[in-house]
Order: C-alpha cells, then sequence, then structure tokens
C-alpha cells in the first residue's frame, strides 16, 4: 500500500492505482471521456487533469500511477490537488476545445439527457463561445445496420476503437486522418461484424454513435427502467428494459462483474422490435386445418377433451429455451397430477441426465472463473456464436497471456487465436488418453478449464461425448480441490432450470425425440419450443409467444407472455439464479403462463394448489431450495464429473457441429426481429463474400 | 569563432569522401575497440562529464539519459534508437550528417550501444530523406562489409545497426510517436511514464537520441571530454551545428562553439542579415516551435546561441536552426504559416493540440489580415496557454510557444493592422453605401 495526499486527504492505496483510482479512494470525482475501466489507457482527452505536486504541468490522472509520484524531500507522501484554480482552468480550457467543434445539437441529438459531455458542460463548461471561425463538419459514415454515426458530435475519445479491438477482438474501427482532420470509421465503410458492436454506443460519452433501431424513438426521461436478465443465450446477462407505456423501447446492458461485466450481445440489445411484431395475442383453435381465434374457454375445452380421452403415457411435454423455471414447474406440475411422465426439456436430444449431478450440466468453472484459468480446451462449441459475452471473458482473459486455448469441433474465427487438435470425439479421445501435445499443456497448468459444448451432446453418440470430456477433465487435471474446470456451455435460457427442476423424462417416460416420432402421443405441449419437429397425428397445445414453428404446427395455441412481460426464475449455465422482472405486460389477451397452466389446471381436473406467483415460488423453493438464493451459485460436486467420466460410451466419428448456424436468428423473438434479419442478412452475404475469395 | 583544428564535422559539406576511406582520413573508426574495451561505465561518465546535451531540441543531458538504462541486461534487450525524423522547419543539421560524414553517426552508434549494453540499434530517418537513407544505408553496409558492425566484428561487441525509412510525419520526431512509428503503429505519442529506458521499444528498455549527440560521440570518446567541456560556455559545451535560414545573405549550416553571440554567428558565416543588422525584424533561435526573440538591444543584439542564453530570452535553442527575419516579413502572416503547419501536423490524440491548433491558424489567418477584433488577441493567448502543458507531449507547447512569441514581442503590428484593416472597411462601407 502506498499512502498519497488527495485534496489534503491521505488515503492508503495500492501503488499500482492510478491517480484517477486514488482520487476516487479520497471521494474526489474526477470528469473523463477517454478513460473506461474496461478499456485500455488511452489519456487523450485530458480532462482528468489533476495537479501533482512537483510536476511542473498538470497531469493526466488516469494514467499517472500513484507509484509514478515522487514523494516529498524528506519522505511525505506525494500530494495531489484535484480541485484547485489550476486544475479547474485546465479542465475548462479543455471542456471549451471539446465544445468549439461540437455541433451542440442537443436538441435533436439522442444522447441528449444521456450524455457525458452535456453532464461535464454542466460542471465545467461556459455560457458563451469565444469561438468565430466554422465549426468542422465531419461526414457520417455507415458503420452497420446497428449504429448509426453524427460524426460531427464525436470528440475522438478512441473508446470505441479501443473497445472493437480489445473486447470485441474483430478490430474494425480505426482513426484515418491526423489532427482535427481525424476521423474514425470502419475500412471503406464496411459494416462493422462483431457481435458487441451495440456495445460502442454505450461507450461512446456522446451522441456520435447512437442506436439505429433506436434512432429517435425515445428521451431518456420518458423511460420507464427495469432492472431484469437477459435469455437471448444461456450467460444470463444482466440487462435493463426501458419501456415507454407497455412498450419496450430499447434493451442496456447493466453492470454484474461476475456474468457480462457490461456488454451484452447485439442479439441481447436488438431483439426489441422482435417483442412487438409476430406475437399471440389470443387463443386459437385448428379447425378443419385452419387457426381460427377463440376464447380461453373454448381452447381449454378443447385441451379437457383431447387430454381425458388420452392416457397419461400418451400425453407429453416439451420446453424451449425460452421458458421461465417457474412456467416449467407448473406445467410439471400440472401434468404430473394427471400421470404424466414424459418431460423433456433438452427438446434437441441433448443428453444431459440431472441424476448423473448437478456438475455435470453445469459451467463449474463460472464466467468469473474463466479469468483464473490457465489453459483451455473447447469442445464441440463455438463461443463466439453460442456465448458472445462468455467469448469476450475468454479473450480478456487470453490478452493477458500465458493462456494456451484448443479447439476440438468446427473451426472458426473465436478472435483468439488456439491450436485445432481435430473435429470429432476421436480428438477427444486422444487429448483425453493424454496423447496429443497440447494434453501436456493442460497437464502442466494449474487450472486448466475443458469446455464443453452443448450441442456435442446432442448428436446420438452424446452421452459418450459427455464421458469422454468428462473423462478429459478428470485426466488432465481440470477438476481437482478447490477448481472444477468442467464446463458445459449451453445455448438455452431455459435449459439449466428445466434441468435443476427435473424437466426430463421421468421413469417410464420418453424423450423428446421419441414424443415427437410420429403416433407415440395423443397430446403433446409444446412450451415456447419451436425447434421441434411435431408429425401429424398428436393434438399439439402451443403455449407460446410469436407465430414461429411450434405455432404453426399447433392445434390449440395459447399465448403466453415474453420475457420482458413476466418475472420468472432463469438459470443460466453456470447454475447461477437469476430473477427477470416484468417491464411490461403481454399484449392482448395472452396471460404469463403459469397462470395459465393454473387456469387449465382447473379445467383438467388437475388443479395446482397456488394462485399466485409468490405461492407457486414458495412451492418451487420447497421442492428446489437452491433456487431461492438469487445471484448465486449451487455449486455442483466433482464426484459426478467422475462418475460421468466412469460412465463411458461408444462415440462416432462424425465432426462436431456448432448448433448456431445464424447467431442472429436462434430464438422465435429473434426469429421475429426486423433488425436482425437485417444482421443476418449483412452476415450472410460477408461469409458468401469471404467464402468467395 | 571556432578553431578548425576543433570541428567534428570535418565534411559537412560534402567536399571530401563521404565513404569508408574518407572518414577514416578523417579519422573515424580510429581506436573504436579501444574505445569500446573501456566499459560502459567509463564511456557514459565520459559523456557525461562533456556536458553533452541532446542536439535534439529539448537538451538534456545525453550522459545522464543514458545512465537512466537499466544497469544490467535482464530478459529484455536493450536497443538503442536514433532519431534522424529531422523535420522542424528550419533545420537541416542531421541530413548533412547522413548525406556527408554518415560515419560519424554509425560509430556513434556503436559506442552509444556498448555504453548502454544495446543490442542493436535503430535509426528512423525521415519519410522525405530517400537519398540521406541511401547513403547512411550504404555507410552502413561499408561499416558491416568492414566487420566494424555486426555479429563478431573486429571490435569484440556484437552490435547491429538498422535503417528504418518513416512516412514522413513531424509528429514521428517525438520520441514515444517515432517508437509507435517504428514498432508499424501509428505515429501517436504514447505516455510517459512509463519512459523509454525502462519501456521503450516493444516493451525493452530503450533510448531515444538526436543523430548530432550520437554523431559527436566518437569525438568525444577519442579527445576527452576535457576537450569539449572547453569549447562554449558552462552548461553550454562544445560545437553544435547551426542551420541559418531566412533573409542572411547566405544561408548555411555550419559548425560553431555553443554560445556563439548571433550576430557573430550570422556575420561571420551568413554574410549578414539582408540589409544589414538594423534591418533585422526578429529571429526564431531554434527551429519553428520556440518563440521568436526581436532585434534590438533587448533581443537579439546580445543574444549567445546556446541552451541558456536563449532561454534567458524567454525562447529556448531547440534545434539551433536560426530562421532570420528582416524587417521586410510580414511577422503576422509568417507566424500564421507556422500555425498552419502545427495544425497540418497534430497526430490528433489529445483534445487541447487537435482543437486548438486550428483555432490558432484561423485566428491568426484573420489577424494577418486585420479581419479581427483587439479582444482576440487576449484570447489567443489564452488559448495557447490553454494548449501549453496540456497534451501528451511536447507538440502541443511547441506549437503554442511561437504564438506566445508573437502575442509578447509583436502586440502593436497586430492591433495596428486590425485598426487599418477596420478603417478601410469603414471607406468601403461608405463607397458602397454611396453607390
Amino acid at each position: 500500500m502506498a499512502k498519497i495526499i488527495i485534496d489534503g486527504t491521505e488515503v492508503d492505496v495500492p501503488p499500482e492505482y492510478t491517480l484517477l483510482q486514488a482520487a476516487e479512494a479520497a471521494g474526489a470525482e474526477i470528469p473523463r471521456f477517454c478513460f473506461h475501466e474496461r478499456l485500455s489507457i488511452a489519456g487523450n482527452c485530458r480532462m482528468c487533469l489533476v495537479e501533482l505536486k512537483g510536476s511542473p504541468k498538470p497531469v493526466a490522472s488516469c494514467a499517472w500511477g500513484v507509484r509514478d509520484c515522487r514523494p516529498g524531500p524528506n519522505g511525505e507522501p506525494p500530494v495531489v490537488n484535484t480541485r484547485t484554480p489550476l486544475v479547474r482552468k485546465a479542465r475548462e480550457g479543455v471542456m471549451e476545445f471539446l465544445l468549439i467543434n461540437h455541433p451542440l445539437d442537443c436538441p435533436i441529438c439522442d444522447q441528449g439527457g444521456e450524455c457525458d459531455l452535456q453532464d461535464q458542460a454542466m460542471a465545467y463548461g461556459v455560457d458563451s463561445s469565444r469561438f468565430h471561425e466554422n465549426k468542422r463538419a465531419v461526414e457520417d459514415k455507415y458503420i452497420g445496420p446497428l449504429v448509426k454515426t453524427i460524426m460531427n458530435r464525436c470528440i475522438h475519445c478512441t473508446r470505441c476503437i479501443r473497445f472493437s479491438a480489445e473486447v470485441a477482438g474483430v478490430p474494425e474501427l480505426g482513426a484515418i486522418g491526423r489532427g482535427e482532420d481525424m476521423e474514425i470509421t470502419t475500412y471503406l465503410e464496411h459494416a462493422m461484424s462483431s457481435e458487441l458492436q451495440g456495445n460502442v454506443v454505450d461507450l461512446c460519452p456522446v451522441g456520435a454513435l447512437t442506436s439505429k433501431p433506436y434512432a429517435f424513438a425515445a428521451r431518456p426521461w420518458e423511460l420507464a427502467k427495469t432492472e431484469t436478465v437477459d435469455v437471448m443465450d444461456a450467460v444470463g446477462s444482466a440487462i435493463r428494459v426501458d419501456t415507454r407505456g407497455r412498450e419496450v423501447m430499447r434493451i442496456l446492458p447493466r453492470n454484474n462483474d461476475d456474468v457480462n461485466e457490461e456488454w451484452i450481445s447485439d442479439k441481447t440489445r436488438h431483439v426489441v422490435d422482435g417483442l412487438r411484431t409476430q406475437r399471440l395475442d389470443q387463443p386459437y383453435i385448428r379447425d378443419n386445418g385452419r387457426l381460427k381465434p377463440a376464447t380461453w374457454q373454448q381452447a381449454f375445452g378443447v385441451i379437457a377433451e383431447h387430454v381425458k380421452a388420452a392416457g397419461a403415457n400418451r400425453i407429453g411435454a416439451i420446453a424451449g429455451d425460452l421458458a421461465a423455471v417457474e412456467d416449467m414447474f407448473a406445467l410439471k406440475e400440472m401434468l404430473s397430477r394427471l400421470g404424466v411422465q414424459n418431460f423433456d426439456a433438452n427438446h434437441d436430444g441433448a443428453a444431459f441426465n440431472p441424476s448423473l449431478g448437478r456438475a455435470t450440466y453445469l459451467f463449474n468453472p463460472t464466467i468469473a472463473g474463466i479469468e483464473q484459468a490457465d489453459a483451455l480446451l473447447i469442445v464441440g462449441s463455438n463461443p463466439r456464436k453460442e456465448a458472445a459475452v462468455l467469448n469476450a471473458r475468454i479473450r480478456k482473459r487470453w490478452r493477458t497471456g500465458k493462456f494456451p486455448v484448443a479447439l476440438i469441433g468446427e473451426m472458426a474465427d473465436l478472435t483468439y487465436p488456439y491450436d485445432y487438435l481435430g473435429g470429432g470425439p476421436d480428438s477427444l479421445a486422444e487429448t483425453a488418453a493424454g496423447r496429443d501435445i497440447f494434453a501436456d499443456t493442460l497437464r502442466k497448468a494449474e487450472r486448466p478449464l475443458v469446455l464443453l459444448g452443448a450441442s456435442a451432446l446432442t448428436r446420438k453418440d452424446g452421452s459418450g461425448v459427455a464421458a469422454l470430456a468428462a473423462k478429459a477433465a478428470v485426466e488432465l487435471g481440470a477438476v481437482k480441490d478447490g477448481w472444477n474446470g468442467f464446463g458445459v456451455l449451453h445455448t438455452g435460457a431455459a435449459r439449466v432450470g428445466a434441468l435443476d427442476i427435473g424437466f426430463v423424462p421421468g421413469a417410464s417416460g420418453i424423450s423428446a425425440a421419441e414424443m415427437a416420432m410420429p403416433g407415440t402421443l395423443d397430446v403433446l405441449f409444446l412450451l415456447g419450443a419451436d425447434e421441434v419437429d411435431v408429425p401429424p397425428g398428436a393434438f399439439v397445445v402451443y403455449v407460446g409467444t410469436h407465430g414461429d414453428a411450434g405455432a404453426h404446427r399447433a392445434d390449440v395455441i395459447l399465448p403466453g407472455a415474453a420475457y420482458p412481460e413476466k418475472s420468472g426464475i432463469y438459470v443460466n449455465t453456470e447454475g447461477r439464479v437469476q430473477i427477470a422482472n416484468r417491464a411490461s405486460f403481454p399484449p392482448g389477451d395472452a396471460r404469463e403462463d403459469w397462470a395459465i397452466f393454473r387456469a387449465l389446471s382447473d379445467v383438467l381436473g388437475a388443479k395446482l394448489p397456488y394462485d399466485s406467483l409468490a405461492a407457486l415460488r414458495q412451492g418451487l423453493f420447497k421442492a428446489h431450495p437452491h433456487l431461492q438464493r438469487i445471484g448465486q451459485i449451487a455449486p455442483g460436486d466433482a464426484a459426478d464429473i467422475r462418475r460421468l467420466a466412469a460412465q463411458g460410451g461408444a462415440t462416432e466419428k462424425a465432426p462436431f457441429r456448432s448448433p448456431v448456424e445464424d447467431f442472429y436468428l436462434t430464438n422465435p423473438i429473434a426469429r421475429a426481429s426486423a433488425v436482425m434479419a437485417e444482421c443476418s442478412a449483412l452476415a450472410e452475404r460477408r461469409t458468401a463474400l469471404s467464402a468467395a475469395e | 569563432m571556432l578553431d578548425d583544428r576543433d570541428r567534428i564535422f570535418r565534411n559537412l559539406y560534402g567536399l571530401g569522401d563521404w565513404g569508408l576511406e574518407g572518414a577514416r582520413k578523417r579519422g573515424s573508426w580510429d581506436g573504436t575497440k579501444a574505445i569500446l574495451d573501456k566499459g560502459r561505465d567509463a564511456i557514459v561518465n565520459e559523456v557525461k562529464a562533456s556536458g553533452l546535451r541532446g542536439r535534439g531540441g529539448a537538451g538534456f543531458p545525453t550522459g545522464v539519459k543514458w545512465s537512466f538504462m537499466p544497469k544490467t541486461v535482464g530478459d529484455r534487450p536493450h536497443y538503442l534508437v536514433v532519431n534522424a525524423d529531422e523535420s522542424e522547419p528550419g533545420t537541416c543539421k542531421d541530413r548533412e550528417i547522413m548525406r556527408h560524414d554518415p560515419h560519424l553517426l554509425v560509430e556513434g552508434c556503436l559506442i552509444a550501444g556498448r555504453a548502454m549494453d544495446c543490442r542493436a540499434g535503430y535509426i528512423y530517418v525521415r519519410g522525405e530523406f530517400i537519398r540521406e537513407r541511401e547513403r547512411l544505408q550504404a555507410a552502413i553496409d561499408q561499416a558491416y562489409e568492414a566487420k566494424l558492425l555486426g555479429k563478431n566484428n573486429v571490435h569484440g561487441y556484437d552490435f547491429d545497426l538498422y535503417v528504418h525509412h518513416g512516412a514522413g510525419a513531424y509528429i514521428c520526431g517525438e520520441e514515444m510517436a517515432l517508437l509507435e512509428s517504428l514498432e508499424g503503429k501509428k505515429g501517436q505519442p504514447r505516455l510517459k511514464p512509463p519512459f523509454p529506458a525502462n519501456m521503450g521499444l516493444y516493451g525493452c528498455p530503450t533510448t531515444v537520441n538526436n543523430v548530432e549527440s550520437i554523431a559527436v560521440v566518437p569525438d568525444i570518446m577519442r579527445r576527452g571530454a576535457a576537450w569539449f567541456a572547453g569549447i562554449g560556455r558552462q552548461n553550454n559545451t562544445g560545437t553544435k551545428l547551426f542551420c541559418i535560414s531566412g533573409h542572411v545573405e547566405r544561408p548555411c549550416t555550419v559548425e560553431d562553439a555553443m554560445g556563439v553571440p548571433l550576430r557573430e554567428l550570422i556575420e561571420t558565416h551568413c554574410g549578414g542579415v539582408r540589409g544589414g543588422w538594423d534591418n533585422l525584424l526578429a529571429v526564431i533561435p531554434g527551429g519553428s516551435s520556440m518563440p521568436l526573440i526581436p532585434a534590438g538591444s533587448a533581443g537579439c543584439d546580445d543574444l549567445l546561441m546556446d541552451f541558456d542564453g536563449c532561454a534567458k530570452h524567454k525562447s529556448a535553442l531547440g534545434t539551433a536552426a536560426v530562421i532570420v527575419m528582416d524587417k521586410s516579413t510580414d511577422i503576422i502572416r509568417a507566424m500564421a504559416r507556422i500555425s498552419y503547419f502545427y495544425k497540418h501536423e497534430s497526430c490528433g490524440q489529445c483534445t487541447p493540440c487537435r482543437e486548438g491548433m486550428g483555432w490558432m491558424w484561423r485566428v491568426l489567418t484573420r489577424m494577418a489580415e486585420g479581419r479581427a477584433q483587439k479582444r482576440e488577441i487576449d484570447m489567443l493567448f489564452d488559448v495557447t496557454k490553454q494548449i501549453e502543458g496540456h497534451t501528451i507531449c511536447a507538440f502541443g507547447d511547441g506549437a503554442a510557444w511561437p504564438v506566445q512569441g508573437l502575442l509578447r514581442h509583436f502586440r502593436p503590428e497586430i492591433e495596428r493592422r486590425i485598426d487599418e484593416y477596420t478603417r478601410k472597411a469603414d471607406v468601403d462601407a461608405v463607397r458602397v453605401a454611396a453607390e
């Protein structure tokens, strides 16, 4: 620890602290534009200048370390002043410079009301300008469908450049020209290709980069802000949903150092318009092959008819990727009362079996734990597409150095280099047996991490692959005291929660794949499961939000609530229990899913014993106590992984395939979004172009 | 005047052979092994004792700078980088060295490299210096061929020397931007600390020196620190290349002792100011980034051309590029042109420099016409003060100083021009109204 005197207060801070951090520790606020905690230090905006005793010039506090300060002649701690006239003058000067070429078009700027420059100008600006020349005009750039540029407003803080180069790992933004002619752009105005590009809008301290789909849509002070979690992937990023009236206007990231830091993927951010289109807002019944609007009573009546006619073993339920734990719990409770055992949340056929223990399907090292890992083996996954934010965390770890990464599976640009070990289970077997070079690397590592993509388990030999990966983890020292480096990366937000509450086939139940075979079932409930092909025959009840594949196949549609419209528990891939809050209301006659099942259960004669969400949660927590610890992870038992490893099983030769062919269109909400469709088309064109080269 | 025996740059005008043979005849590469064998401390101490101050502009003692390098080589190699990105307007001394006496520099690099345990040296040559780079490369090739450099050379100290050709940006002459550029990045100054002696080229300990600072080292080592320290004044020792341009009869680059009076310098070597000493308006003593010094008894008359002499007149020796302006000069336009240069060359990183350069230039351009308000003179001074000292590198200071110099010494001229313009504008307005 080093002592330093800031504005007369002596504080004790670690010597590697910058003056800015030390000042914050001492309670002094320092204005800044270019500095950002999660990016490298540029030190170019000069707003954070402070006076350092002994230095002839004011110094940039964001870049000057406490250990760089020289003590006084008798060893007194260095003295820093942040409020002297000199400092104030310097900052006012910088502010004046920033404003002379800034258009001051706040009334038509989307950043208005949440603009750093506006805020700082209140503190350091003056009310009139001494600049009587023409202001600089800069041409706006096209940098993709998500980020709108108004380059006159740019203050050249280079946060966006640093973000794309450092965090996103796709260095597409850069500055051309120099001096006052410096301009931020992509090469020849190509669209950015990163899945995290939306974050540059948050990073931009002014209105130079704003959200294109949200352009001129709302003012920040009109919006109601709801803190919740995201369900677009299994990461469970912390988000804030901004609504005006009942309409979701935009989605922004929240800070959660354990999960997403402060980034979210573009799908999370820009899926908003998908919440408005293609919505199911009233029940439908299929009549003579056509879906006809109906009342809830009619719909329930038809369902009751079919359920009563069917035997318990000919009724089944499949849960999709967006279902909240409560929804699945209520559905399972209801059908269990009728004696049904056919449940499955592994709609893609993934070989997850909760009876083997929770550790076998969790991302045990945790997302924050990636930063402690010192070697990484990726098996059958493309984390960049399956969990873009988690991939950024891997990249963050890689950037700190000494982090060998290897991949078994489909080759892809992951934004960091890796050793390619092969495409299929055979290569994994080689590694598990310690026969390739990377096995040595893993063995020598203190905290190796084996990342197993959920999709690798959707194959016929899924359980064999799971066992093999577990074996690799155990044999190569990824599972040991104090470190569990076996991590499963899920793609669906609902999956871990479903496995936690046992939404899997009961003792005599059948799996999703079997349920979807012709003639096995009479009644099939699809809880937002659109990725399952159900052949003709069974009577399908679709409970969901969008007119997607599931609704097309349905015989009865019960309109449910999308994730911002209900309060629900989601468990992310690490096993972290998180609660999503309601930000708006479901459209039309649509209802929250648990309430639908509660009402339906009455009609089916299997009345669920709770009348409120709170009561439901009580029942849920009683059955699964770990779910009440919101924000926490109930860690899995490492012994489970050893058991899984010992289980063995045959594997095939076919190489692993990534399940996410199109990052932008992985769920019904995204598929209903025009913005996502545009991104998807752009990505496809890019792929075609690069393939042609 | 400097005695011919004390000259270091004996082929400054290219009258003799630039090559190895010629250089040897002039004394280069003589006893280099013995110098290197003295060891690093001896060399550093000798350079310290000579009082040599950096010839690139800031005037930091070279020996002291060398002593900042780590004492032992750790797992990171040490590098010597020579700044041959001579772009300061008015300065043309390094190019003469590289053109006509490149072996002075090459030998200096070897000795400096030994003094800091450097494994390799890089000479960053300005983009526009095509012939200079070719000549320098040829000299290095000669040295390699003669086994004076490289692995297993005759001196027993392995040292490689590379020439890197820049792309012609002024800012790349700033040492940190030079290192960035050398690494292949955009030439933008890095933040200090860490200083290059700690984290320089590729993150390794590095010292960046000017061409002239390095080129005089072999002579200091051969003839002794006392000889060098005996020339000039205390704290301002040795000889120096002066580049005199502008309104003199014969502009030239010439070697003279530090502390030579400006008048003597101009009259001995350049044939005097055009139209006589009394026709002098002002000089910029050290390249365009230094404040001008006006003629007269409070200015140029008693100006001694060294670091302290120029500082006494609120200017600096800089690169010793003396720009002489006689009374025919439109001093405001001259400064506006210099401002334009800095506006054009600002890297654009720091706010004050990026935004302030254009502002200064625009105001000065108007002032040159007289199309300004008198209150803008104070405002302009305020703007220069807001730039000075608030940027990452010294570029901001160097651009603000000439403007400050103008405002300090030629305020009446600016006011006169504004008045004139106003008066004429009134006449025009009346005429237009009458039509």
